[in-house]
């Protein structure tokens, strides 16, 4: 009965964001006051849409938590033994849940822009709706005719086939909710880009609703992707938290854009300069994200994140991926013309460095696309099999990231319309020379290599640029330290969350940068020997049986000694999951803030010797202390009252008041 | 200049459809890479014996003869990978058994393998012949991403089977000895 009710409520919500993509559309067509009565449809049935496809979500979830294995869905992806941590998380670790969530996501979305969009001209409030409807109906029509979640199976299954093993994992069970909310959250600044093409203006205040939402986005994306990455590094083993692998490649290019876009949208609220390229952004970004949808679903890419493909389904996603992407650079090809450019502005200023931002941001996102997608493309043409690794990444995007990391410390001191960058630079004299003795003394004491060195480097710079960003705006040192106080909280939300992320990526950098440095041994081990890595030595104490709810395994004990004392003890583990019939480790982490002893157990050989893998990664936990304060930099700016969707209203008072500091 | 990303995208989504349609008659396969050259015949190649080992090299013409009599083992290795230390008992009673093993002594441009003899000497030597690639260039016809790699060839000389990893008990037991009966 249950599943029934969230299969009619789908298709109801379905009717429901078909009524929402038409109605609103030709209300908005009619004009404010002719269309007044069809336009209010928007909201409310988007709000209705919100409520129908939550009822069927919840109503998928109780399926998991009840195993209720008559549903095929259940059946073939949980198992009665599994914690019920896994059980709920597992509604959206499989395609048909995940496709669910990404509806969900989505009909909230349009419902947060009926709810909270209510100081949005009326026009384009309803465009916007009926676009996120638009998206939301082809998806929809998507999982209920190719994936329909609700599907009985007969006869019942004694019990289900379980979850993939990797997937049982407190941080892949938060990953992908994140990932969507950032994937979908981009959608809604899609359908301002298309809602703005139809109305044929943009202007500042365009840029000003734009950007919350694309921020959201952003704040989501970032968590997401940092969350995989964490789940990258501790429970595939293989000591790396990014292998550019296709997957995380197609999180990554959303981000980039969506990083870019945020900050063209300043341009825009700030000058009304750059619109073409910013709603050419917003909808490159959504088409971004959807092509990674399309890429994990439909088989083409060979990943080890795929769900079960099926190339029928494949065809039905890239229609409406063909559909959304191309009718909207469709609508752009034929309405951007018109959009009246009008602030020209000198390069050497805000806005210019911005633009380098969006230059550079746009071409490391156009190298992870051809590396990713190159491979597919060559196989088509040429039949030629080639796989594009870490290598050409790394190699590829380095140079694109020095200059945005030396540019993203200099781009914020710089002032509106004109600057002069002598006096730019000046100010960061101090911040360049402690970098500078800085690099010398690492240089000359710790370590050769140049790419590490390189970047510790520019994760300084970068942090102590903010820094002094942050200093001369509250005139630190110049006016007593009470008078600075009160000006740091007198600060807008806005820029301080600029400096905790700006700051925050120079912190990445370094954890990222540590990994560089990070020394590593693998070798055989019998119990009671001992070995190095890095700082540390490490006496292995043999293996012994352990077993969880659904999976049983093997733990070793690595005992950390110092000066012949024992400190502490490292247990990896090795878990075999019988009912899918796959392995998984599960990596011994002990962090001290600054470093991480990193320990997998492998094989063990007839003669009683285990593969030890030992990592020492200096600064390894700082890429996610960094990843979360950027998330929480862009929260902060949030919470401006400023960016507020109810802002306009204050705006016109805002603009007798001279600039502030910024 | 506006419709420029409107072209780019239908040029991208023609290609994504011949991908799916291709991928339905099967003459297009995402996955296709690691198993390459299972269903094919063995490179042609012949490499050196090991300097200062005692065993004849290797070359495709010795594994096409010694397989038409029974399926022989193809083994990739080296003296600094460890999990070739794990599997490599697996091998010793392959040997015994009079199982065929040939191995080929993996290089890359930059990794040799000066230890290779010592190993041999300490560990035991599973290997009838034993040829060392020095250029690499062999394990690139094989395919093969790193060491170990084993490859099991049937009496016609195609590649039958592929192991990327160490040969574990559970996979000899699963895989290896079943193949070597159906092929024998």
């Amino acid at each position: 009965m249950i599943p029934e009710l969230g299969h009619f409520a789908l298709v109801l919500a379905l009717l429901l964001a078909a009524a929402q993509s038409i109605l609103p559309l030709v209300g908005a067509a009619r004009g404010e006051t002719r269309g007044a009565l069809l336009m209010a449809t928007g909201p409310t049935t988007a709000v209705a849409h919100a409520l129908f496809v939550s009822l069927s979500f919840g109503c998928l979830m109780w399926s998991f938590a009840v195993s209720d294995f008559s549903v095929e869905n259940v059946a073939q992806n949980s198992h009665s033994l599994k914690p019920m941590l896994y059980k709920i998380t597992g509604t959206w670790g499989n395609h048909e849940g995940s496709m669910l969530l990404w509806l969900l996501i989505l009909a909230l979305s349009s419902g947060a822009v009926a709810v909270f969009g209510q100081n949005l001209p009326a026009t384009l409030k309803a465009r916007v709706l009926a676009v996120l409807g638009m998206v939301a109906t082809g998806f929809l029509l998507f999982t209920l005719v190719t994936s329909n979640p609700f599907n009985r199976v007969w006869p019942l299954p004694e019990d289900g086939q379980d979850l993939n093993p990797l997937l049982q994992d407190p941080g892949l069970a938060f990953h992908p909710p994140f990932l969507y909310l950032g994937y979908v959250g981009t959608a809604v600044a899609f359908a301002f880009a298309c809602a703005a093409l139809i109305e044929g203006r943009v202007d500042a205040a365009w840029g000003r609703w734009v950007r919350p939402w694309t921020l959201a986005a952003w704040c989501a994306l970032t968590l997401g992707i940092g969350l995989g990455s964490w789940w990258a590094y501790y429970e595939l083993g293989w000591g790396g938290f990014w292998f550019w692998d296709p997957v995380e490649n197609a999180s990554l290019m959303p981000w980039l854009l969506a990083t870019a876009l945020l900050h063209s949208a300043i341009v825009v609220e700030k000058r009304e300069a750059l619109k073409v390229w910013t709603i050419l952004l917003a909808i490159l970004t959504f088409s971004l994200s959807l092509l990674g949808t399309f890429l994990v679903r439909s088989g083409v890419l060979n990943s080890v994140h795929a769900f079960a493909n099926d190339p029928e389904r494949g065809v039905f996603i890239l229609i409406l991926l063909a559909i959304t992407v191309g009718g909207s650079l469709l609508l752009f090809a034929w309405r951007a013309p018109s959009l009246e450019p009008k602030g020209i502005f000198a390069p050497i200023s805000r806005e210019g460095s911005l633009v380098l931002n969006n230059l550079l941001l746009a071409t490391s996102c156009a190298v992870v696309f051809v590396g990713t997608l190159y491979p597919l493309f060559a196989d088509l043409a040429f039949g030629a099999r080639i796989t594009v690794g870490p290598p050409f990444f790394n190699a590829a995007v380095f140079p694109v990231f020095v200059p945005l990391m030396v540019a993203m410390a200099v781009g914020p001191l710089l002032p509106w319309k004109r600057a002069d960058l002598w006096a730019a630079l000046a100010r960061l004299r101090l911040a360049a020379a402690i970098v500078l003795v800085f690099a010398v003394l690492y240089i000359a004491a710790v370590d050769r290599r140049l790419l590490p060195a390189l970047g510790f480097a520019l994760a300084l710079w970068i942090v102590l640029a903010a820094a002094t960003d942050l200093a001369d705006r509250i005139r630190l040192g110049r006016i007593p330290f009470a008078e600075s106080l009160a000006r740091a909280r007198g600060l807008p939300r806005g820029i301080v969350g600029g400096i905790i992320a700006h700051a925050a990526v120079g912190i990445c950098l370094a954890g990222i940068a540590g990994k560089g440095i990070a020394p590593e041994r693998i070798t055989l081990m019998r119990p009671g020997e001992t070995t190095t890595v890095g700082p540390h030595t490490l006496r292995f104490d043999g293996l012994r049986d352990i077993s969880g709810p659904n999976w049983r395994g093997t733990a070793g004990t690595l005992t950390l000694l110092r000066d012949g004392r024992e400190v502490a003890t490292l247990s990896p583990q090795r878990r075999f999951y019988p009912v899918q019939r796959m392995s998984t480790t599960e990596a011994a982490i002990r962090t001290s803030g600054v470093a991480d002893l990193y320990a997998v157990i492998g094989e063990t050989s007839e003669e009683g010797q285990t593969v030890v893998r030992l990592h020492w990664n200096p600064l390894a936990p700082w890429i996610w202390v960094g990843t979360v304060l950027m998330a929480v930099g862009g929260l902060v700016s949030l919470s401006d009252r400023r960016l507020r969707v109810g802002a306009p209203a204050r705006r016109r008072r805002e603009a007798a008041v001279p600039a502030p500091a910024e | 200049m506006f419709a420029l990303p409107a072209l780019a995208t239908l040029a991208a989504a023609g290609g994504f459809y011949a991908m799916l349609s291709g991928m339905r008659r099967g003459s297009f396969d995402p996955r296709g890479v690691p198993s390459a050259l299972v269903g094919r015949p063995v490179p042609e190649f012949a490499l050196a014996p090991l300097p200062g080992w005692d065993k004849p090299g290797l070359s495709s013409a010795d594994i096409a003869a010694t397989a038409r009599a029974r399926p022989v083992l193809v083994n990739f290795w080296a003296s600094w990978c460890v999990p070739c230390l794990v599997e490599h008992p697996q091998f010793m009673r392959y040997a015994a058994e009079g199982i065929p093993v040939f191995g080929i002594n993996y290089h890359t441009g930059t990794q040799t393998d000066p230890g290779a003899t010592a190993w041999l000497r300490r560990h035991g030597d599973p290997f009838a012949r034993i040829g060392i690639d020095i250029t690499g260039r062999v394990a690139v016809d094989f395919g093969v991403y790193g060491v170990p790699e084993t490859y099991i060839v049937d009496r016609t000389g195609i590649i039958r089977w592929r192991m990327a990893g160490p040969i574990t008990p559970e996979i000899d037991a699963e895989q290896v000895r079943p193949l070597l009966r159906s092929l024998s």
